[in-house]
């Protein structure tokens, strides 16, 4: 086998653009697959029609509220672009400039003063079925965001109200007369009263209008509880079951490396597997030089060899810009052989069923780039009968597993790597035993 | 069949016996009890129609396909399996990216030969590569693959040699050049045993001029087993052309 070993490696080395594409074609993916899942969104760019007179205010109780407050709130998610006017803004999303534009309307503060009609905004916008999906969940998130803080100014305004209602003084602001009497204190002002009325009819409309007084001031002091309720009424508390909380920027580097270790895993063993058969030296080759099972082994070792190589100088690397934990590099190691093995194993599955390299390489990448996809499609995101689906997909081909299996090793996550681990073994010996069937045909 | 005059080769014993086998795949039936015995230095041309059974043979012969009944056995080393025939497909089975030297040693270490360098040197001087040696085969003349092809299939001094259409591909010249050598293989010589060649064509022209026997299958049924001048006798008066006696002497027996 050792001769068959060397063999493959001088034509690698003499292969030097098809290594170089077997090496730079998977990292650069990995790591622009890394980028895109670890970085945020770019704010989309979003032309600005302020039609509001400058220093507009809506008034609540005592309180006046900035209306440019709220459109500083609902752009801070956007990149904007001020324009004069609608017909403007409609241009620069014609041209594509813009991905949208919003109108803010002369009227809004007037109409939140009025608590009669709602305020409204106009959103335009244009640009394909992707593009439009993205400005409106952007723009919802945003009208969403600014919604939440300008209700939350509101209700402090309010708030501020109701103590004046409660405690008295200066309501002149309100259009109440000077130095008033607050409601909390007509009760005990009643009660000092009360207590020199003799009993009779006039005592007891006192005592009435005492207990409302109290009764009033009571839940007027509980409905600024209920304003905040109101203002936000769910607040969200995060529980992890089970592991380590996965920080998005080393999951981005388990699913780089992984998708790595894939292509080259299975790319090399399919082409190395199909250059065999596609140089006719197969027949050659089985007719007692070399069993059938020895040289699959060779295959899928001299891939596993190769890919583990790659992932592991990739992890490496990576930790000098990303911090991982070098104590758990033995759980690393035995994360990528078993990941390694595998993908060598589904390679030259692939190889010995394909009857000469091309096929087997284009084979191979369709085969990996959807399952690459489909493995980190979480949860929820598609509807329940099609997530199922996409498990056992992702059940039966190595590379959800390996990412498990990575994901627990770096970065302690569950499932623990065990059991991934003996998953990736199950899922070696089905693809060599299928291997071992394509290679029954040696023409 | 029809059983043509005995050959001098015949005098000798057998290195090869292939006896009753038969080939099925599924309903079809490729090979139907074929038997012959092959003696030292002969060549011998198995022609016959396309799908008559002429690869299939061989390929059971070379030890790649298994006989659905029937066996070969080598009287002469009986315990040498399938080293006691080499084996040179019809498609050149060499590795392109590598030298003819590389593959010559590969194959040499690959079958387990005493001194790989000494066997890589000998073949390189009978098939007269040795100033191409270092040259990648991608980069060589069809003929040349072929010459290194024929060469990895002796590459463990093989008794017998089964050639699969080995001139196919071949200009004229690349063709002469060809039989040159597998003639110096079959030819006499002192310090050794001659090598026994069988090998499938379409070209009848050569089979004349070099084959010492022919074999004729048809539809898997061997129909004839005698020389070349045996089979122009065999289809009859008036035609000392092989390819017009083939097709008469086919055509006589309903095929």
């Amino acid at each position: 086998m050792r001769w068959l070993l060397l063999k493959d490696l001088v034509i690698l080395r003499r292969s030097r653009l098809l290594v170089a594409m077997l090496v730079v074609y998977p990292v650069v993916l990995a790591l622009l697959i890394g980028l895109a899942i670890s970085r945020s969104p770019s704010r989309p760019r979003v032309a600005v029609v302020d039609e509001t007179p400058p220093g507009q205010t809506v008034q609540v109780g005592s309180e006046r509220v900035q209306v440019s407050q709220y459109a500083q709130q609902l752009f801070s998610q956007v990149t904007t672009v001020r324009v004069p006017s609608r017909a403007q803004a409609v241009e620069k999303v014609k041209q594509g400039s813009v991905l949208a534009a919003v109108v803010i309307p002369r009227d809004l503060a007037s109409r939140l003063s009025s608590s009669i009609a709602p305020a409204r905004l106009e959103v335009i916008y244009n640009g394909d079925a992707i593009e439009q999906s993205l400005v409106r969940s952007t723009l919802n998130s945003a009208l969403a965001q600014a919604n939440l803080g300008f209700s939350e100014q509101i209700q402090q305004a309010a708030a501020k109200a109701i103590d004046l209602l409660l405690a008295g003084g200066n309501l002149s602001i309100i259009g109440a007369p000077p130095n008033l009497i607050g409601l909390s204190q007509i009760p005990p002002a009643l009660h000092s009263i009360l207590a020199h009325l003799p009993p009779g009819a006039e005592r007891r409309q006192l005592e009435r209008i005492s207990a409302f007084a109290n009764f009033a001031a009571q839940n007027l002091s509980v409905s600024k509880n209920v304003l905040q309720t109101v203002s936000q009424p769910i607040q969200v508390k995060s529980t992890l079951l089970h592991g380590r909380r996965t920080p998005l920027n080393t999951f981005a580097v388990v699913v780089a490396v992984s998708v790595s270790l894939m292509f080259i895993g299975v790319l090399l063993a399919a082409g190395g597997m199909a250059l065999e058969r596609e140089e006719h030296v197969l027949i050659r080759l089985v007719r007692g030089l070399i069993t059938r099972e020895r040289l699959l082994v060779e295959k899928a070792v001299l891939s596993a060899v190769c890919s583990f190589a790659v992932a592991f100088a990739m992890l490496a690397g990576v930790s000098a810009f990303v911090a991982l934990d070098w104590s758990r590099v033995g759980q690393w190691l035995a994360a990528l052989a078993f990941g390694a093995v595998a993908f060598g194993a589904l390679g030259v599955a692939i190889g010995a069923l394909a009857r000469e390299v091309r096929a087997a390489s284009l084979l191979a990448f369709l085969l990996s780039l959807p399952l690459a996809f489909l493995a980190l499609v979480p949860a929820g995101a598609v509807a329940v009968g099609l997530y199922d689906a996409i498990r056992v997909v992702s059940f039966a081909f190595p590379f959800k597993a390996t990412l498990q299996a990575l994901d627990a090793a770096v970065n302690g996550a569950s499932p623990s790597i065990g059991s991934s681990l003996v998953h990736l073994a199950g899922l070696t010996v089905v693809f060599a035993g299928l291997a071992r069937v394509g290679l029954r045909r040696v023409e | 069949m029809k059983q043509a005059a005995e050959p001098p080769a015949e005098a000798q014993p057998p290195i090869l016996s292939v006896q009753a086998v038969d080939k099925r795949f599924g309903a079809r039936h490729a090979l139907r009890a074929v038997s012959f015995d092959v003696r030292p230095g002969e060549l011998i041309a198995v022609v016959g129609p396309n799908g008559a059974g002429k690869t299939t043979l061989l390929s059971i012969l070379a030890g790649v396909q298994q006989p659905s009944a029937g066996r070969v056995l080598s009287p002469a080393a009986p315990s040498a399996g399938r080293r006691a025939i080499g084996w040179s497909p019809q498609n050149p089975a060499l590795y392109s990216k590598l030298s003819v030297e590389e593959n010559l040693r590969l194959f040499a270490r690959l079958e387990r030969v005493a001194d790989p360098d000494a066997v890589v040197a000998r073949m390189l001087e009978h098939t007269g590569l040795s100033s191409r040696a270092r040259d990648r085969v991608e980069f060589l003349s069809g003929g040349n693959r072929q010459r290194v092809n024929v060469a990895l299939g002796l590459i463990a001094d093989p008794p017998v040699l089964a050639l699969d259409e080995p001139s196919s591909a071949l200009d004229p010249r690349q063709r002469a050049r060809l039989w040159d050598f597998l003639g110096a293989l079959a030819g006499r010589s002192a310090d050794g045993p001659n090598t026994s060649v069988l090998f499938s064509t379409h070209h009848l022209g050569e089979v004349r001029r070099y084959a010492t026997r022919a074999i004729v299958l048809a539809d898997g049924e061997l129909l004839f087993d005698g020389t070349p001048a045996e089979l122009i006798a065999a289809s009859g008066p008036g035609d000392d052309d092989l390819e017009g006696a083939f097709i008469a002497f086919l055509t006589e027996c309903g095929h």
